[in-house]
């Protein structure tokens, strides 16, 4: 073998030649392959791949779309009503993609809610968290300018309300909305930037799930009892047991989905988006899309506009100095018998802002909102740095294998029967 | 969805709002464009459910309803002539309907619009030239375009009936703004469209009695087909592509354990 040359274990010849020169399949199967990864995965690690799927067919479905899509305040609602009518399976292209925007989200907040759970955003793993919470805001910035795209009620008024939030920064946030907007109001060079950034982000999207990939193949993976692997005992090549496991669950995935693109289309999207844009028309009620509804309801519960705005942008930016405000050493809620309870009661304010954000900002909404707003603020600002210091850990388990393996002696209370642990 | 919602902060409305969450995540956004929610009556329509699929003979009356009454002040500018063929109706029918029309079209080779009759390819012909001539036309209210109107209302096809079969005399403590009517399932309960449907009104080619309730009933069938023309196609794949998931999770299931049961 010529010096210089990748030293490629790949019999096919063609393979051969190839992954000397560029180891693509070799990198393929250090990563995915032979992959070391820990045996004691439940369902929740799932989701990750799930995220990465979910992004493809976004990607996939939104160029067909786009072929067919006119980003025009004249033409743009009949263009999309052209797509569910006169072209072959645009119906199909376009309700795989909006409903898609909100399976992303179901994926994405259950996959942030393992890393909370199980503290994947500990040490050493900071920095994977980091691109994590990159990546869920531009999600949401793309998620945002593809719901404008349609030109409905919805489209126009969400975008009027959104970008109008700008305007609360004191001095520059006029300016800053005209720059936006390109012009006075939402209009015609609003829409053309908005398809154009809607368009780009989902590619810069991609390029961040590649680092956050590359980061998680440095660390390895968390698990669920959150200690690390100690030997191979502890763990199994990604193939063919983590690709045979999220199979499973992709195939679930994929159920869901269906079920909601070719039974309930429309579900989770607002009636008034089948009403074209009106700027004269303001309606009754203007609601973001559903996965927006707890940070709207942060935004409405402070009934100064500034204030909201920045509690807003803080609760989503108060993740990134997550790794640092939680201050015990144990990863794994399952032996935080104090964290835990608070962790599950803000899952709960995030649901009862999920809920308010999507009700009439009047009592008793507006009270509820504020205190789950307070709550949501004081888990990570207060409550998560003192229980570090004031909790009591359960005794850790010796290794992964150990409590995994049947008859493997005495267990932790909290790491056996997990609803999501048939594995 | 809960309106008037009224109970002061307690644990209690807490631990509702919590049980509504859980409801909210799934259906949150259509809480909120109904006025005050009046229960809608219960109708059944043969395109709901996962075997839905649209009653031809009731679509074709309903058009002719639309036809006859409905289309002289709502466009439905998305539907061509064409697409009538999907329920049920011959292409000598379509072509007949069409060409009852005039159509603007031009410039011919003198530079000149000429009216010509109407053909299967052209969109259903608008009542108005612009908004601005059907406001004129109409005490100042706009009669919105009846496409996608079943896909714009919450509760869709089930709110549309129980508008078109909605008016009665306003309550006593109630005053009218001129030109309103009442409607006790529209926001509000005073619209600018008087009652549109009238028993007789319309005389059915198969002889259907036309109550008020069948004129709704069809009418409403034919919107539902006009704004969801991919229903029958879309439930009858997903009905497949369900089964198949389901045989293909219960395969790939197999094969986990199969995989994995060296592991445990």
């Amino acid at each position: 073998m010529a010096s210089g040359l990748h030293k490629s274990e790949v019999s096919n010849p063609v393979l051969r030649w190839i992954d000397a020169r560029l180891p693509v399949v070799t990198m393929m199967q250090k990563e995915y392959g032979t992959f070391p990864t820990p045996r004691n995965f439940n369902y929740f690690w799932n989701f990750g791949a799930l995220a990465m799927v979910n992004l493809l067919i976004m990607i996939v479905t939104g160029i067909f779309l786009s072929m067919h899509y006119t980003a025009h305040v004249h033409y743009a609602f009949d263009s999309v009503e052209r797509i569910m009518r006169d072209v072959n399976y645009g119906w199909l292209l376009r309700y795989v993609h909006a409903n898609g925007a909100s399976m992303f989200f179901i994926v994405v907040y259950i996959h942030i809610w393992r890393g909370l759970y199980y503290g994947s955003y500990k040490a050493p793993r900071e920095l994977l968290w980091m691109l994590g919470v990159v990546i869920f805001l531009l999600m949401m910035a793309t998620a945002f300018m593809g719901y404008v795209l349609p030109w409905g009620q919805m489209s126009f008024w969400g975008a009027t309300v959104i970008t109008n939030l700008f305007s609360a920064l004191p001095l520059i946030g006029q300016d800053i909305v005209v720059w936006l907007w390109g012009g006075f109001s939402v209009d015609n060079p609003t829409l053309n930037r908005f398809f154009s950034l809607h368009y780009l982000l989902p590619f810069v999207i991609f390029g961040v799930v590649f680092l956050h990939v590359a980061a998680l193949h440095i660390t390895g993976s968390n698990n669920p009892l959150g200690i690390d692997p100690k030997g191979p005992q502890d763990t199994l090549p990604f193939h063919p047991y983590y690709t045979a496991k999220d199979s499973v669950g992709l195939v679930a995935y994929f159920a869901f989905f269906a079920i909601l693109v070719f039974f309930f289309p429309n579900m989770l999207g607002h009636p008034d988006n089948y009403i074209p844009a009106n700027p004269l028309v303001t309606p009754a009620h203007i609601v973001p899309e559903w996965y927006f509804l707890p940070f709207y309801a942060i935004l409405r519960a402070v009934p100064d506009k500034l204030g909201g705005v920045v509690l807003m942008f803080a609760s989503i930016a108060i993740l990134f100095v997550l790794p640092w405000l939680d201050t015990s050493p144990v990863r794994s809620m399952r032996f935080r018998p104090l964290a835990r309870p608070f962790l599950f009661t803000w899952l709960v304010s995030f649901f009862v802002l999920l809920y308010c954000g999507g009700m009439p900002a009047e009592e008793p909404y507006v009270t509820i909102s504020r205190v789950a707003t307070a709550y949501y603020f004081l888990y990570f600002l207060v409550i998560l740095p003192l229980l570090g210091r004031l909790e009591r850990p359960l005794p850790l388990p010796e290794s992964i294998a150990r409590p995994v393996l049947r008859g493997g002696g005495p267990l932790p209370a909290g790491a056996v029967g997990k609803p999501m642990e048939k594995a | 969805m809960p309106k008037g919602f009224d109970m002061t902060f307690s644990l209690k409305a807490l631990a509702v709002a919590l049980g509504l969450a859980a409801g909210a995540a799934l259906a949150p956004a259509p809480a909120l464009a109904a006025g005050e929610a009046v229960k809608l009556p219960d109708v059944r329509f043969s395109f709901n459910g996962i075997f839905g699929h649209f009653d031809r003979a009731s679509a074709q009356r309903g058009f002719q309803v639309y036809q006859e009454v409905c289309a002289n002040c709502h466009a439905m500018h998305q539907l061509s002539y064409r697409n009538l063929r999907e329920i049920g109706l011959s292409d000598a029918e379509v072509r007949g309907i069409a060409a009852t029309v005039q159509i603007v079209d031009g410039p011919n080779d003198e530079g000149q619009m000429f009216e010509r009759p109407g053909r299967p390819s052209d969109r259903f012909r608008k009542p108005f030239a612009n908004e601005k001539a059907a406001r004129a036309a109409n005490n100042g209210a706009y009669p919105p375009d009846l496409s996608v109107i079943v896909k714009a209302r919450e509760n869709g096809a089930a709110y549309l009936y129980a508008l078109l079969t909605g008016y009665e005399d306003p309550p006593a403590d109630v005053t009218l703004m001129e030109g309103m009517h009442y409607n006790k399932y529209f926001a509000g309960h005073q619209i600018a469209m008087a009652a549109p449907l009238n028993e007789g009104q319309v005389e059915f080619h198969d002889g259907t009695q036309a109550s008020v309730e069948q004129l709704a009933r069809d009418v409403t069938q034919f919107l539902a087909w006009a704004a969801e023309p991919e229903l029958e196609q879309r439930k009858a794949m997903g009905v497949k592509i369900v089964l198949f998931l389901t045989i293909l999770g219960g395969l790939v299931y197999a094969v986990k354990r199969k995989v994995w049961a060296d592991v445990h």
